[in-house]
């Protein structure tokens, strides 16, 4: 019925208009051409840095890794042998803290922004206040870790580490929750609040759950960034070689662990650092792969309990 | 469908909830004798009175007056524009969760504005269904949980009877036979109609007494189509329906009142019989008559 007030076009343009568009074809496809090489040559200088980076990761690193290297402390400077069991430890109770500390309270950051906020002032500073949060360098974390924490408790701790980490955690996780959560179709929100459902509900079961494997990449990518961190855990958990002995103690970590083998003048000690970057990659990329998987395990069981 | 005894039997579960914005006024059996005695058979199930709304400074609803009476169905016609949406978005409270968008005036039903301020607006929407224009069920749920959240997500934890309800509401809505053996499946792996019958499902579910329905037909096959307006025809036994649509032989088939609205006002509403053939306004006859809209 709505189609009936509009004019009828007077006159068709058909010919003129075919045949710009013929002539343009062509030229599209030319550029459609130069782009798409373009594009594989950007793919290509991308992936050749990473790949020999991985490849001489793997090359050098292997050699190291035995049980005793996972597992054992690390061994007198100078002296071969020894483990990085200690920075592995003390990675996994690190981020591990971290990430329960600065997941939670990101991703409800970025539920309140995308949800509650709207384009108030204040969600407005909070937005303006995580990006400039994500530009810091993180040796600044590192000295908040150190002023807030290590003064105050007087020694280098797991707490002081955790929070640094956290710190630059919230900023992104919270940005990629924002951003997951806005791109959940509003008709979907509609349809809930038309059963009468209360919001908190609506938002938890499911925009959220909708939103959620977008959610849970963003927070890979943060764990995978904060466990590579170097500067700020100098500052705040100092590295030992002793395994974890409390929360209020020095722990281990191994970024700290390589840096402090690879500026050793020994080949062994080059090679043990080559080896726990090693780790340090796989561990990264078996959480990511974990995680995926469990995200698509739950996308899939859409039986799971409401 | 035994609908009223599950709405009595839904009722009783979702008590505690607070879903009794509308509990009955306490009065003595000779008040209630006096009460029908002096008013009138049927008594309107909605009457909108002086509704008004905006979007931001833009008024999209003139002063709308009209009653609706129980177990019809009342069509909304009009041209694109005319603001069809927007009135029935002001009849379960959804248009004002559009952001700067605002109503004025009043919704009875059964007695009671729902725009009064002791009123819940979130509490009100599970009284009063709403079929949207496009399909929408939820993204990440199966087939059964579609239907079941909004009991579920209400606090009804009875298992056997959200069973029950679910089973029944798909069948209500003509879909039981082609899914009753993939509930488990995602609702979007439906077709289009299917998902659309699914969302009437999951209106169903919750034992509404009114249905809004926009446009549920716009996006499907003649064929489709014709099992949703069969579906009106059943639904009205036990509930009151209001549907929108554009398509005049749509509304002449299942509407047995009719209202057309232009710019934002109501200018004819009636038995559909009588708008269809003789429509008081010039306006009305001619749109029903396909010379504009
Ligand atoms: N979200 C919105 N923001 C601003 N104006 C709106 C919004 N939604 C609708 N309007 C305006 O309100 C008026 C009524 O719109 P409404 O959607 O109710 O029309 P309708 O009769 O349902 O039309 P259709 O048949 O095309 O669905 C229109 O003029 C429209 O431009
Ligand atoms: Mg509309």
């Amino acid at each position: 019925m709505s189609g009936n007030t509009g004019k009828q076009p007077t006159r068709f343009h058909r010919k003129e208009v075919q045949k710009m568009m013929v002539k343009n074809a062509r030229k599209a496809k030319l550029i459609d051409k130069i782009v798409s090489i373009f594009a594989i040559l950007c793919v290509i200088l991308a992936v050749i840095p990473l790949s020999s980076i991985l490849f001489e990761v793997i090359k050098d690193g292997i050699a190291a890794i035995s049980w005793d290297f996972l597992t054992g402390k690390p061994s007198a400077i100078g002296r071969a042998g020894g483990g990085i069991g200690p920075a592995i430890q003390g990675t996994l109770i690190v981020v591990g803290l971290a990430t329960m500390i600065g997941a939670p309270i990101g991703i409800l950051t970025g539920i309140y922004l995308s949800e509650f906020a709207g384009g108030g002032s204040f969600p407005n500073g909070v937005r303006f206040f995580n990006e400039v949060m994500t530009g810091l360098p993180s040796v600044v974390m590192g000295i908040v870790g150190y002023i807030l924490i290590v003064i105050n408790i007087g020694s280098f701790s797991v707490w002081a580490g955790a929070f640094s980490l956290s710190i630059i955690m919230i900023p992104i996780v919270s940005r990629v929750t924002e951003e997951t959560i806005k791109i959940v179709p509003n008709s979907i929100r509609e349809a809930g609040f038309a059963l009468g459902i209360p919001k908190w509900k609506i938002i938890l079961f499911i925009t959220f759950k909708s939103a959620v494997s977008g959610i849970l990449t963003g927070v890979v990518l943060a764990i995978a960034r904060i466990a590579g961190e170097t500067a700020p855990l100098i500052m705040t958990i100092l590295g030992t070689s002793l395994f974890f002995t409390g929360f209020n103690s020095p722990v281990d970590a191994l970024p700290l662990r390589i840096w402090r083998l690879s500026s050793q003048p020994y080949e062994s000690a080059q090679e043990q650092a080559w080896g726990a970057a090693l780790i340090l990659i796989m561990m990264v990329l078996i959480l990511s792969v974990a995680l995926r998987l469990l995200a698509q395990r739950r996308g899939l069981a859409v039986k799971a309990e409401i | 469908m035994p609908t009223n005894e599950i709405r009595n039997r839904t009722a009783e579960a979702t008590k505690y909830v607070g879903n009794t914005p509308f509990a009955e006024e306490d009065g003595s059996e000779r008040a209630e004798t006096i009460k029908r005695v002096q008013e009138p058979q049927h008594r309107p199930k909605v009457s909108i009175k002086g509704v008004n709304a905006w979007f931001g400074s833009k008024q999209a609803l003139k002063n709308i007056n009209l009653e609706i009476e129980e177990n019809t169905a009342t069509a909304f016609m009009g041209p694109s524009g005319c603001g069809k949406t927007t009135l029935i978005r002001c009849l379960n409270r959804m248009h004002e969760m559009t952001p700067g968008a605002k109503a004025k005036g009043q919704v009875i039903l059964d007695g009671i504005d729902i725009y009064d301020k002791s009123i819940d607006p979130v509490i009100i929407k599970r009284r009063i269904g709403m079929v949207f224009q496009k399909p929408n069920p939820f993204p990440t749920m199966s087939i059964f949980d579609n239907v079941a959240a909004g009991l579920k997500l209400n606090g009804v934890k009875d298992k056997k009877l959200i069973r029950e309800i679910v089973e029944e509401s798909l069948d209500g809505a003509g879909l039981w036979g082609e899914v009753k053996n993939e509930l488990d499946k995602p609702g979007m792996s439906l077709s289009g109609g299917q998902q659309q019958r699914l969302c009437i499902a999951r209106a169903l579910a919750m034992q509404p007494e009114i249905l809004l329905m926009d446009e549920p037909t716009s996006a499907l096959d003649p064929i489709a189509s014709s099992k949703i307006e069969d579906l009106v025809h059943k639904l009205k036994e036990d509930l009151t329906i209001i549907i929108v649509t554009h398509n005049m032989q749509q509304a002449a088939r299942v509407a047995d009142r009719a209202a057309f609205m232009y710019l934002g006002e109501l200018i004819e509403y009636g038995f559909t019989k009588q708008i269809f053939q003789n429509p008081e306004q010039e306006l009305t006859e001619k749109f029903v008559s396909g010379k504009f809209g």
